[in-house]
């Protein structure tokens, strides 16, 4: 932890909920705040990293570490995926928290266990146009993190120098956004928060 | 006045005096402002939980400006009420949390998945790591779900989640609040995010609240007590809309 002096004087003063306080008055953007430790019985549900069942004709595994600014792993994460089918088409079908185990609705979720590890069974996505790689769109929330970091994880098969987005990238960070294929044919794409190996994130 | 720019924590802005780009590599155009920043000191666990790179503005592919489609199978009428989860009544004051999923140009997001969760009246989780020594409510577990109706209307019942400590520093203590998580029609819209209640005397002291610097912005995290909300007889009401951002240019289809 942290030495840094603690302040616990008022961080600013104005006054708050007057009676006749109306929501949202100004109509903004709702701000973000952190997902917090205690997500873990509210959001993690059955089924919900498995976008097809595991072991099925062509699912692939994509797992991978969450790791911190220290390249510790973070034990208190949760990360989303949302992606085309395998023909390159967005689906529109609901049903991911009843998953019938045939209908893909292209969203999982996996919360991260006590070593900051998760994984999701899916299919590879095809590629979502003409100019474009597949890949996978990528949440990561987590206690400390006031808002969710965004990134894309692309498959080592592909050429990068086909994909847009790499051109908008030093060469030296491409690496953070490819999967490395294992050898027992799982997709392994870590996440660094920060630091040396920090993960490229998107703004969106 | 502060403005959302500034900094109180006496921490220099390390993006502000980010690295130069590599060569050959395009300048990259500013990026949407989201709120809050990543790195805010107060907050410690933010200290190596931060990017410290700049975000990259991603070429408009197919898959960020669309999102997950849930549906009635993908939840129950009863995951609003969550004093009607169990066998008997939660203790604690009983509250109904209503209002509006809107985007950016005040259009209601119909058919969207809203979720919350939150602590029970003692501010207590069903977590294993919540070691803090209030009660757990057998009968409060504190994680709803609901669809938004056709004018973008979401309803929880539930009980007033209370106050906890954490380890933030000497004596913190979080103001009470709700977590929520929204979809939106876009991957771009997804927001986790926390509703307080109005008057809270722990808003001036709890830094993930203060971590939005600008307080017109604070005050959109805050419901307003509502009478039409509020249930002659039976529970009061409060009021919170929700704005989501980052909605995508190409619309999606209306449904």
């Amino acid at each position: 932890m942290s030495t840094r002096p603690m302040d616990t004087s008022p961080m600013n003063t104005w006054p708050i909920g007057a009676e006749g306080d109306t929501p949202n008055p100004d109509g903004g953007l709702t701000p973000s705040q952190t997902v917090g430790p205690f997500f873990g019985y509210a959001l993690p549900f059955a089924g919900g990293p498995d976008l097809v069942p595991p072991h099925t004709p062509g699912a692939i595994r994509v797992h991978g570490t969450v790791y911190d600014g220290a390249g510790v792993p973070v034990p208190d994460a949760v990360v989303e995926i949302w992606q085309a089918d395998a023909t390159g088409r967005i689906p529109r079908a609901p049903g991911s928290f009843a998953r019938d185990g045939v209908t893909f609705t292209g969203w999982g979720r996996a919360a991260v266990d006590r070593l900051g590890r998760y994984a999701f069974s899916t299919v590879r996505p095809g590629a979502p146009g003409a100019d474009a790689n597949p890949y996978l769109a990528m949440s990561v929330f987590a206690r400390g993190m006031l808002r969710r970091v965004v990134t894309r994880v692309y498959f080592p098969e592909d050429d990068r120098h086909a994909d847009p987005l790499f051109a908008l990238v030093p060469a030296s960070r491409h690496e953070t956004l490819i999967a490395v294929r294992e050898e027992s044919g799982s997709y392994r794409f870590d996440v660094h928060i920060q630091g040396e190996q920090e993960t490229v994130f998107l703004a969106v | 006045m502060t403005t959302p720019h500034d900094r109180i924590d006496g921490r220099p802005d390390r993006r502000a005096s980010g690295a130069e780009p590599e060569p050959g590599v395009r300048p990259a155009p500013e990026p949407p402002r989201r709120l809050p920043e990543f790195d805010f000191a107060a907050y410690r666990s933010t200290e190596l939980r931060s990017p410290r790179q700049p975000l990259v503005i991603p070429p408009s592919g197919a898959t960020e400006p669309t999102g997950p489609v849930f549906g009635v199978a993908d939840v129950h009428p009863l995951d609003a009420d969550l004093t009607a989860q169990h066998v008997g009544e939660p203790l604690g004051e009983r509250i109904v949390v209503g209002g509006r999923v809107l985007d950016e140009s005040g259009r209601p997001l119909r058919g969207q998945l809203v979720e919350l969760w939150q602590a029970n009246a003692a501010g207590r989780y069903p977590h294993k790591a919540d070691r803090h020594p209030a009660p757990l409510d057998p009968n409060f577990t504190g994680a709803g779900r609901c669809l938004t109706d056709e004018e973008g209307r979401y309803r929880f019942v539930t009980i007033k989640p209370g106050a906890y400590p954490w380890g933030n520093h000497h004596n913190a203590w979080r103001p009470a609040h709700i977590h929520f998580s929204l979809f939106g029609t876009a991957f771009t819209q997804r927001l986790v995010t926390q509703m307080y209640f109005p008057g809270d005397p722990l808003f001036a002291y709890d830094p993930i609240f203060n971590s939005v610097r600008d307080e017109r912005a604070r005050r959109r995290m805050i419901a307003g007590f509502d009478m039409d909300t509020t249930v002659s007889e039976w529970a009061l009401g409060y009021r919170w809309d929700i704005v989501l951002g980052g909605a995508s240019a190409t619309p999606t289809e209306d449904r």
